[in-house]
Parts: structure tokens; sequence; C-alpha cells
């Protein structure tokens, strides 16, 4: 069968999409390879969504989102794309599970997160590096805690660690936060929290687990090794330093800059009838209020294109 | 699946026989609460060759620690007692956790 509209990703961008597209009656398939709610999933605390105050976390609003789109009628599937073939006017997408075909398609494959690209950080992670605190932050209970980054994310989660760690430190590259004001000045007036600024990570090292690792000053170029304390045996370094788009599928196929997806400002790529939605294009402010309204206008300009050039 | 703890962990793990699989998991944590239902629908199926269990490390955090584990989710495999593989944090998908428990069915 061949669907009017296929969503790649199952995030704030592609959920918001699926409830458009499913309110406007198009046949309307989500496919998602994990998990529904992409990064935001792992978030404890979105203040900044509007209208989400109240019990807002990540998985509630998620879960509101997730229901809303099922209440109109948009098709979900748990599969991994693997391949995907624009060049007709079927879109072909092959799965592990299936291979699907759309009249039109909306990439809302997002980001993951940035890794710092040290030695020894793949093989420490899940094993004292992390990506995710509210996931990993229980280990740390009492123990010390690094969080790598300066901006909104790194400085809610080194917040969100203090219920857990003895202490954080958040390490950033430059003098001075890249965070909103507001949330700045909880982490400034928070005992548990320390600064080491002008710093980067160049090592992680540790047998199984992360024992110690090699801090490098940007402005003297001085580097030390700092080491867990004895009795802990380790500590926890989260890394918080942004995100690379989820585009791989698509290089060679769709135009990118630098890995991100370009598209005009309704959403469309270069391919007539693939549009993308979310962290994965060109933008400025990759915030989940930016991923609902980019599924928005793909979902709305999807149906448009549907009926352009299909007839029935 | 057998729920693990403190006081059960070394029995039904680490003296065990055979091949068991270790769901390392927390409460706050949303990956591995998206990913216990299809491990639990992969002990229906692969249950009678592997044996599956599951421990909430917020109970156990210093157990967990002395598995090296550090960072959730963690899906591990023990063979007679030792921890012989794992799929780690993002590489823990409903895919790549049954691809590990086919390689020891």
């Amino acid at each position: 069968m061949v669907y009017d509209l296929v969503i790649i990703g199952a995030g704030p961008a592609g959920l918001a999409a699926g409830l458009y597209a499913s309110r406007a009656r198009l046949n309307t398939l989500i496919i998602e390879k994990e998990s529904e709610g992409g990064q935001i999933k792992t978030t404890d605390e979105v203040a900044n969504y509007p209208g989400s105050i109240r019990d807002a976390s990540g998985p509630t609003l998620i879960e509101r989102m997730v229901e809303q789109v099922d209440e109109f009628g948009a098709k979900r599937v748990l599969d991994e794309i693997l391949e995907v073939d624009f060049s007709g006017k079927i879109k072909v997408l092959k799965g592990t599970k299936e291979e699907y075909k759309a009249k039109a398609v909306v990439i809302a494959t997002g980001a993951v997160p940035r890794p710092i690209g040290c030695p020894g950080e793949k093989e420490l992670t899940g094993r004292g590096v992390s990506y995710c605190a509210t996931c990993d932050a229980a280990f740390f209970e009492d123990l010390e805690v690094y969080v790598v980054g300066g901006g909104d994310s790194a400085v809610e989660e080194a917040i969100y660690l203090t219920k857990f760690a003895r202490k954080v430190t958040i390490i950033h590259r430059r003098d001075e936060l890249r965070a909103a004001k507001s949330i700045q000045e909880k982490a400034f007036n928070n005992e548990k929290i320390e600064f080491m600024w002008d710093s980067v990570v160049t090592e992680l090292k540790g047998d199984g687990i992360l024992e110690s690792m090699v801090v490098k000053n940007v402005k003297t170029g001085e580097e030390r090794e700092i080491f867990a304390d004895e009795d802990d045996g380790t500590f926890g370094v989260f890394v918080f330093i942004g995100f690379n788009p989820a585009t791989k599928l698509f290089e060679g196929i769709i135009e990118m800059e630098n890995g991100y997806i370009k598209t005009d400002e309704d959403m469309r790529t270069n391919i007539p009838g693939v549009f993308a939605a979310g962290d994965n294009r060109v933008k400025s402010l990759r915030q989940v209020v930016t991923a609902t309204a980019d599924g928005a206008i793909a979902a709305v300009q999807a149906e448009k294109y549907i009926n352009d050039n299909f007839e029935d | 699946m057998i729920e693990l703890n403190k006081e059960n962990f070394e029995e039904e793990v680490l003296k065990a026989e055979g091949y068991v699989l270790v769901d390392f998991w927390g409460p706050t944590c949303e990956p591995c609460k998206a990913l216990m239902p299809h491990v639990e629908a992969y002990a229906e199926k692969y249950g009678d060759k592997i044996k599956f269990t599951s421990l909430d490390i917020t109970k156990a955090r210093r157990l967990a620690i002395s598995q090296k584990v550090l960072g959730l989710p963690v899906i591990a495999i023990y063979k007679d007692g030792e921890r012989i593989d794992a799929v780690v944090a993002d590489e823990a998908t409903p895919a790549s956790v049954e691809e590990l428990i086919k390689k020891y069915y």
C-alpha cells in the first residue's frame, strides 16, 4: 500500500506533523526506531514550552502528544529505516521489518548528543561518561560529577545533578556561560555547583570504569589530570555540548549544510515531496517549540503537495 | 523475568550456570522503560535457553557499580557468572538487544 505521508521520527517534530496530517485526513504513518519522544524524553523539566507549566517533564509532554496523535488516527510503527529511494514520484523507505511507500515524506529524525571526541570517551560511555542525566544521575549519589558544556542543557542538567551528587563542577571552554540568564542565576546560587572556566576535557581514563581525566586550560595550554577521590573510586562526566543531526541516511541524496538538511521556510528540501522538520534541519533555534512548529508546517505543505501532484 | 536485588544477585547471576541476561534499569531512565516491554517479549521468546533478569539500580547502586555499570540502559549477558557481552546506553535499541540475545541463543 502507498501511504499519503510517512514521517520518520516520533519526537516533537514528527508527532506534530502526524497530528496535523491525520487531522487533515491524510493516511499517515509515523516510523520510530527506538521509542517515542526523542531527546526531550530524557529531560526532567520542560519549562519553556508554552502552556506546559504543571507536571511538565519530557515524558509527560510526549505522552500527551502521542495520545493526541493516536486520537486522530495516525498509525505508528517501530522500525528502523536503513535505506531510502526518493528518485521516483512514490518515495520508498526500506526498514528492517518492512518496505514503506508514500506520496510524501517528512524527515524528523532529530539529533543525537555530540560527543567530546577525545580518547577514552567511547570505551567509558555507560561506565562514568554519560549524555543523559535523568538516566544516570542515581549512580552518582554522594559522588563527584563534572558537567561539560555551558549552554541551557548543560547548566540545567548540572542543577538536576546536584540533587544526587556531592559536588558538580561545570567545565566550560569559555569564561562565561551561554545558558539563559535565569538558568545561570540558579546555578550561581547553588552551593554544590563549581566552575572550571576556559577548560576542555582532552582524555578520559579508567580500567572498566572512569577513574581520571585530563583537562586542558585553553588560555594557558596547561594540562592537568583529575583523579577520582580514593574512597569513591570513580566519578561522573556528563556531556552536554550540543547535538549532531541524525541525517547520515540522507547523505548524497538531500542537500545539506554541515550535516543539517537544508529547507525553505515551508520545510521543503531540494526533493519535491520530501520535507524536513525539527533539529535535523538548518535553523537558528532548536527547541521543542520550534520542532513542533516545523512539524505542523511540513504536514500542511505535504498535504498541499499531495493535492497538487496526485489525483484521486 | 526474575527481579534481582542485593540479596539474590550472586545466586541468580554470579553463581548461575549457563546464560543469564541482566537488564540494568532505573525508574527515572526513560530509555530503559521504553526498552523494558521489548525485553519482556524476548524473555517469552528466548527464555527457554537464557535466564532473563532485571535489576533496578537505585536499589543496588554499589552492586551495579561493582558490575562496571555506571550508565543506563545496560543489557548484559553473563555466562557461568562472567559478564561476556553487553549493549550500553544509546546502542541499546530493541533491535540491538535481540541481536545480542541471538548471539548466545
